[in-house]
């Protein structure tokens, strides 16, 4: 049961964490982050960098489709003009990957000010047409200009390097991705603490009253836009560092398809939703593929068997959170939080 | 008594439908003035006009003086013009108390880094709301107990009131409330009444008011327009309005048979 919280100020009452017990699990949550590289192996490591990435690009279409309410199938093509300045950066200047990522956030941030431009007229699916067409559009300049993005052989990149040092392992990415990560997140929870994300809410509920309440529909738009694929940028950014190597097929449509799936299981217009969806996502295929290894030695045909049921595995798994959990993975969470907030009462 | 709001001529068409007609009205200042009409007269046309949601063909609105033409609704709402919708309009995605610090959103300044940051003066500038909307607002309206719920939760009565809150977080000089009570019972009725007077005495804020409920709106207006099928019939105070045959007309019909005849044939001679 959780007492003992009432408020002495409203700066108290508006803080993130409003409880003691909060503020401990989360500085347990940051230990673990920052211990996990010392203890897990290579392929823990590595799957580590990827949800870290994972997390960033989601967060930041569920700012755009989640909290915004404007369906968007260009995250893919955001993250591509990510990867790529920092690509080209790393080839053609010595600049240290925080401002190189900056920039890939600050171009992207830019395209996608452009391709969010027709989201005052149209909504719905057809901006989803306008953003995939969008899409299109970016993977054709990403193939064909070859001078800038090497064509379909795409770019190799240095290391990422800060002050003399470089990060070249997955160990030594970890610590840009996951930092990173958490303070991107904690600027996100920022927005909706303040009058911008409360204005991007209201375009998503009822867009023609939240007008009359003095809210400019395409400036608010347009910021979502702007700062939904300044996160894809940046995730896409890192991306290219920690593959060193970028090509048009390295950002693919499924990959958007991939972001807004991540999106919805997570649960939309919730911060943890997007945490916990990225998550899922990743992690969920390397799962199947570890119980087929687990289940080798009984069943030595497993593997012949598994492998394409994978892909089927996971859809199902989908489809079967979107009808028994349509809130998404951040209502279980809630729920389990709350039996501990009321605990030992039971309702 | 000086007006806040002069609408002259205006007339407002879609397609063929005509739902205003060269209306002309005025709204005193710091008053309480209600339209009154049968449905589908044209009220919330007219309100919509003044929001600045549709563009009338004709006529002209001025507000302090000026003429609203071609602004835009957001900038109406930082100029003072503040309303609540018929069927509430809500944000169902927020709680209550974020729905009424929406209001103020055109008060406010901070941009998007600072609200990244939540630093320096976007923050003060949040704490500054906050503390506004709880001890004037909040506090006012005694909905302190239901300010953390998901609007979605609650009863009718008390949406409405939440959508009265949210209005008045605009800091408005005229206040447009579209059908404050309907659907409310007795005591719900009465508390908007009070909130209502209260309103206009404390805030010195001028109401303008579309409501059917007659016992209120003559209880509390200090002047009313008539409006039928998109013309005004008739403005003035609530007795004078009460007892002109062409409202009683417009209400209830008539039992004068002849002048029946005349308006559904106005060409024939009536034996």
């Amino acid at each position: 049961m959780r007492i003992g919280d009432a408020k002495q100020s409203y700066e108290a009452d508006e803080a993130i964490w409003t409880s003691s017990t909060q503020k401990i699990w989360f500085a347990a949550l940051l230990l673990t982050l920052a211990v996990f590289p010392f203890i897990a192996d290579a392929y823990l490591l590595y799957l580590g960098c990827l949800v870290g990435i994972a997390v960033i690009s989601t967060t930041g279409l569920n700012i755009l489709t989640g909290f915004t309410g404007l369906i968007s199938l260009g995250q893919a093509g955001f993250m591509g003009v990510g990867g790529y300045t920092v690509a080209w950066l790393s080839m053609n200047t010595a600049l240290p990957f925080p401002v190189t990522l900056l920039l890939a956030g600050l171009l992207a941030a830019a395209v996608g000010i452009l391709v969010g431009l027709p989201s005052l007229r149209v909504k719905g699916l057809y901006l989803a047409i306008a953003t995939l067409a969008a899409s299109v559009f970016l993977h054709f300049i990403f193939a064909e200009w070859e001078s800038v993005t090497g064509g379909m052989g795409g770019l190799s990149l240095e290391p990422a390097h800060l002050f003399g040092l470089t990060f070249q392992s997955d160990f030594g990415m970890y610590f840009i991705i996951v930092p990173l990560a958490v303070l991107m997140v904690f600027a996100a929870k920022n927005v909706f603490r303040t009058r911008i994300g409360r204005a991007f809410i209201a375009i998503r509920d009822r867009d023609i009253s939240a007008e009359i309440l003095g809210i400019n529909l395409l400036r608010y738009k347009l910021m979502s836009f702007a700062l939904s694929s300044f996160y894809a940028g940046v995730a896409g950014g890192l991306f290219a560092y920690f593959y060193r190597v970028v090509t048009p097929e390295s950002f693919p449509l499924s990959m958007s398809i991939f972001y807004l799936a991540a999106v919805i299981v997570g649960g939309m217009g919730n911060l943890l939703g997007g945490i916990l969806g990225a998550a899922f996502m990743t992690l969920i295929p390397e799962v199947l593929k570890l119980l087929t290894a687990a289940l080798t030695p009984f069943y030595p045909n497993a593997p012949i068997f598994m492998s394409p049921m994978l892909e089927i595995i996971f859809g199902a798994l989908i489809v079967g959170f979107l009808i028994f959990e349509p809130h998404g993975l951040a209502e279980i969470w809630h729920r389990i939080r709350r039996f501990f907030s009321i605990w030992p009462f039971r309702n | 008594m000086s007006s806040i709001l002069e609408i002259t001529n205006l007339s407002l068409s879609f397609g063929g439908v005509k739902a205003l007609q060269d209306v002309s009205f005025h709204v005193p200042e710091n008053t309480v003035t209600t339209v009154i009409g049968p449905n589908g007269a044209g009220k919330t046309s007219l309100f919509n006009c003044i929001s600045g949601f549709y563009k009338p063909q004709q006529g002209s609105i001025r507000y302090q003086g000026e003429v609203l033409g071609g602004i835009k609704p957001p900038v109406r709402a930082a100029m003072g013009l503040a309303r609540t919708f018929q069927n509430i309009a809500l944000f169902r995605g927020m709680t209550v108390l974020d729905n009424i610090k929406l209001g103020a959103h055109v008060h406010m300044k901070s941009g998007l880094l600072g609200s990244l940051a939540y630093f320096g003066a976007a923050r003060r500038e949040e704490m500054a709301v906050r503390r506004h909307v709880e001890q004037h607002i909040i506090d006012f309206l005694e909905i302190d107990h239901i300010r953390r719920q998901p609007v979605a939760s609650l009863s009718y009565g008390l949406q409405k009131r939440v959508e009265l809150a949210r209005a008045l977080a605009m800091r408005p000089k005229v206040l447009m409330l579209d059908e404050p009570v309907a659907g409310m019972n007795r005591e719900e009725k009465e508390d908007m009444a009070r909130f209502i007077l209260d309103i206009r005495e404390e805030w010195g804020v001028t109401v303008l008011m579309v409501e059917h409920d007659m016992g209120m709106v003559m209880d509390i207006s200090d002047h009313i327009a008539v409006l039928n099928f998109g013309q005004i019939i008739t403005e003035g105070l609530p007795e004078e309005v009460q007892n002109n045959p062409q409202v009683i007309e417009a209400y209830l019909g008539t039992s004068d048979m002849d002048s029946l005849r005349k308006k559904l044939n106005p060409e024939r001679e009536v034996a």
